[in-house]
């Protein structure tokens, strides 16, 4: 094949939207994927379509992206298991209540109506499972869910029908600019180069983005996930709580999944995660706190998927800003999967050098290495994972 | 506080090797699934000691073991406890028992789990009805039930021959056998050799063979192709033998083609495993001792590879012995002084095993049903779904389930799993090893939610999102 115009590393759904939205504008893309395809945090995800609670700096881009996933067999050609079910987020206490209330005044006042204040009657209306003492909620209808394997997968493949070259097993080892080209080389050996480079190495970002020179402060977390066995309807829109992380679903098929971001442990290196029991056990009383029917209910798997984590929760978007022809897009602390197919598109048109968009501010790479004060580092509302 | 040695399973290898450990100055913690000692083979021993049906070397070999197990001092034996989850690095086992779950924090982890029944993929195995020869077994020993009506078992291997015997013993006066084995196989296996090292087993299946002649076994050999049909329930069961189709009147289908290794824990724990060719299975690699490829986890008993009770029994001594080694209890020379007469004995209790691997080798179907067999039974996936997506791109059993969530449901692949990876093979002209085994996630076994929330409270977390 001849040389790239941009290299992508990152074999996950950021990377392969960019790569989508780079080959259909006519771009040469070449993705480096260490494993496979959706190895790590895009295939693991819980898979949460959410404009619901979202950081006011993610809001613009969590509405953007829900019109896209409600016509998201146009962009990729599979309906990647979207269902627009809804998201509720519960209140357990008066003060929750109220915090919420509060919220949604504030987003209505910046011309925001996608959430809405629901009472404890329309909260049981919607879940009719849920524990007595629930006192209300804010629900956003347009939310959903979708299946995170199947759309990370959907990407890839729409990606490689425009064009775009995936080779998975390329785990990138070195990276040098010289000459005004980006020169990866991978674990086997290979050398890689292109004028263009895009870091979508979502818990290996930070890594990524020292070897071109530059120090991001990217953790990374291993967040845990519960599933069920088939079991009868109990709820159909995705349920998160004001007060504690919890995202929690039931599919078609019957299996609830218990997510929010209770966290195992993770090894960058090998790339392996352990479970943290104590903390599964928290997510499962959490869990039963709300839904007081699953206490007989069976899991059947338990697991955790590596992911980037910024010290404040939002992720990295934007060009370098010690490199030349660098674009990072990652560390989205647990809640990227909804906003992939906009973030794809606009990290494109930083590549194909279209104007900075103002929206993408708040996610500057360089935000917590300037000499003003530190970025906020608490959401307005607790982000569940997935 | 920290227990020396964590054993999981207390059959025969399970319950040996606490007797040596206890023996050997470890403290001693033995999880077990079950209500009281003795594994699958002596399962309910102690329950059992008058019932007539069962006597023989069940009760006294099995409850001489038991007996030597209960009597042994410094081991804490926790019945009706279930290992979910395990950190091999940090030596913390997750169970559940009487509700809860709990953390047993251990030195060394021995794994003897034993043996699982080879899962027999037939069209129509998932009737009610059908159950496997293991299953039958378990209801005689526990419940002494007893199949009523026409009863046919289907298969190959040892148990089959046993488990006639029982039946025929308990009352069951239609039985038939269906034999699935070829002719081939007996010349084969007779060059295996070690019959006459192991003529004391062979004795006994011998005479069980006799014995099941005399009561008036129905034998029919050379079957294939089985079928089971019904409507809500089995009623005929089918087979083609030659050239020719046969079918007969059943009400109760036991299948069986031998067991094989529980490999479910050492596949989850991402421990080094190889394909057995032979007995179509994969096997954890152990060294001599049984310690796998984790520096704290050894496997003992059928876990490793299918040996019988007596093996099973010397190879728990041997990893006891290892473990005391390594906890820094014996040095070298003293453990291979006590180790030389265990591995005397489980030379020879092996000695039949070639002989047997060959004569009852598992027919190359096994892996590959027709594509209307129900493969998956907990999501209800067609050998024809698997091999559909294996065309689509999967190529491995962790991808199958990801594509049709086949080795998603309560059973975790423990059914489906290797049956997903021959099909595959056979599907993209790979061999075994190049499309992988199952990779099973905890919990080993389902655990309810209310289960998994009864935490002990010492082991709660801080609230912290």
């Amino acid at each position: 094949m001849t040389d790239p115009d941009i290299l992508i590393v990152g074999g996950g759904l950021h990377g392969l939207c960019a790569a989508l939205h780079l080959a259909r504008a006519g771009r040469r893309v070449r993705v480096l994927e260490a494993r496979q395809v959706g190895a790590q945090a895009s295939g693991y995800s819980a898979g949460g379509v959410r404009t619901l609670g979202r950081h006011p700096a993610e809001v613009p881009l969590a509405l953007e992206a829900i019109e896209r996933w409600h016509g998201i067999a146009d962009l990729v050609g599979d309906e990647c298991g979207f269902r627009a079910v809804g998201q509720v987020r519960v209140a357990e206490t008066e003060a929750e209540l109220a915090s919420l209330a509060a919220r949604v005044e504030r987003l209505r006042a910046a011309g925001w109506t996608h959430e809405e204040l629901v009472d404890a009657e329309m909260v049981r209306r919607l879940l009719p499972a849920v524990a007595p003492h629930v006192l209300g909620g804010i629900v956003a209808r347009r939310d959903g869910f979708a299946s995170p394997l199947r759309t990370t997968r959907a990407f890839g493949r729409a990606a490689e029908a425009a064009g775009a070259e995936i080779i998975e097993g390329a785990r990138v080892a070195a990276v040098e600019r010289r000459a005004g080209l980006w020169r990866l080389r991978t674990q086997g050996g290979e050398t890689h180069a292109a004028p263009l480079l895009l870091n979508a190495a979502g818990a290996w970002g930070g890594r990524i983005a020292r070897a071109a020179g530059e120090t991001i402060p990217l953790g990374f977390n291993a967040f845990q996930m519960l599933l069920t066995e088939a079991l009868p309807p109990l709820l159909t829109p995705v349920v998160g709580a004001a007060g504690r992380p919890l995202s929690f679903k039931q599919s078609e098929g019957g299996h609830v999944m218990i997510g929010g971001g209770h966290k195992g442990q993770a090894d960058l290196d090998t790339g392996t995660v352990r479970l943290d029991v104590p903390r599964l056990a928290y997510s499962a009383r959490t869990a039963l706190d709300l839904f007081p029917a699953l206490r007989g209910a069976r899991i059947v798997h338990a697991w955790a998927g590596i992911e980037g984590v910024m010290p404040d929760a939002l992720p990295v978007i934007g060009r370098s800003a010690v490199a030349d022809g660098l674009v990072h897009a990652f560390g989205f602390s647990g809640h990227g999967f909804a906003l992939a197919p906009v973030i794809g598109a606009r990290v494109a048109g930083l590549l194909l050098d279209g104007p900075e968009a103002p929206a993408l501010a708040a996610f500057a790479p360089d935000r917590f290495t300037l000499g003003g004060p530190a970025p906020e580092t608490h959401p307005a509302l607790l982000q569940p994972a997935g | 506080m920290i227990t020396d040695l964590a054993i999981v399973g207390a059959g025969p290898a399970g319950m040996a090797a606490a007797i040596e450990a206890a023996a050997l100055g470890l403290s001693v913690t033995v999880l077990d699934e079950q209500p009281a000692p003795g594994g699958q083979v002596f399962r309910a021993v102690e329950a059992a000691a008058s019932d007539p049906a069962l006597a023989g070397e069940f009760l006294d070999a099995g409850g001489a073991l038991a007996k030597a197990f209960r009597a042994a001092k410094g081991i804490a034996y926790r019945p009706r406890t279930t290992l979910w989850h395990l950190d091999p690095d940090a030596g913390l086992l997750s169970v559940t028992s009487s509700g809860a779950t709990a953390e047993i924090e251990a030195r060394r982890v021995v794994l003897a789990t034993g043996a699982q029944e080879r899962p027999v993929p037939i069209p129509g195995w998932t009737l009610p009805g059908v159950m496997s020869a293991g299953a039958a077994q378990i209801l005689l020993k526990t419940a002494g039930a007893v199949p009523e009506g026409a009863v046919v078992i289907a298969g190959q291997g040892p148990l089959c021959w046993l488990l006639a015997v029982q039946l025929l013993r308990a009352g069951v006066e239609r039985l038939t056998l269906l034999e699935t084995g070829s002719g081939g196989a007996l010349r084969d296996a007779l060059r295996a050799g070690g019959l006459w090292t192991g003529r004391k087993l062979l004795a006994k299946g011998v005479a069980l063979m006799r014995e099941t002649r005399a009561r008036g076994l129905k034998v029919v050999r050379n079957v294939r192709d089985l079928r089971a049909e019904g409507d809500g329930r089995v009623s005929t069961v089918r087979w083609r033998q030659g050239t020719r189709d046969h079918a007969l009147a059943c009400d109760t289908l036991l299948l069986h083609e031998g067991v094989i290794p529980s490999t479910h824990i050492t596949r989850a724990l991402g421990l080094d495993h190889d394909w057995d060719e032979r007995q179509l299975c994969w096997r954890p690699r152990l060294d001599e001792w049984g310690a796998t490829s984790h520096p704290n986890v050894a496997v003992a008993g059928d876990g490793g590879g299918i040996g019988g009770w007596e093996a099973a029994a010397a190879g728990g001594r041997l990893a006891a012995i290892d473990a005391a080694h390594r906890l820094g209890r014996l040095d070298a020379a003293a453990r291979d002084g006590r180790a030389a007469g265990v591995r005397k004995a489980q030379r020879a209790a092996l000695a039949l095993r070639p002989f047997l691997d060959r004569l009852y080798r598992p027919g190359p179907g096994i892996l590959t049903p027709a594509d209307d067999t129900i493969v998956c039974r907990c999501e209800e996936i067609t050998a024809g779904q698997i091999r559909g997506a294996a065309r689509r791109g999967a190529a491995g059993p962790n991808q199958v389930k990801a594509f049709l969530r086949a080795g998603m449901g309560p059973c975790q692949g423990r059914m489906c799993g290797t049956v997903v990876a021959g099909l595959i093979a056979e599907t993209r002209g790979a061999t075994m090893e190049q499309v992988g085994a199952l990779r099973p996630r905890a919990p080993f076994k389902p655990m309810t939610v209310g289960e998994l929330a009864n935490a002990r409270p010492e082991a709660m977390p801080e609230l912290t999102a």
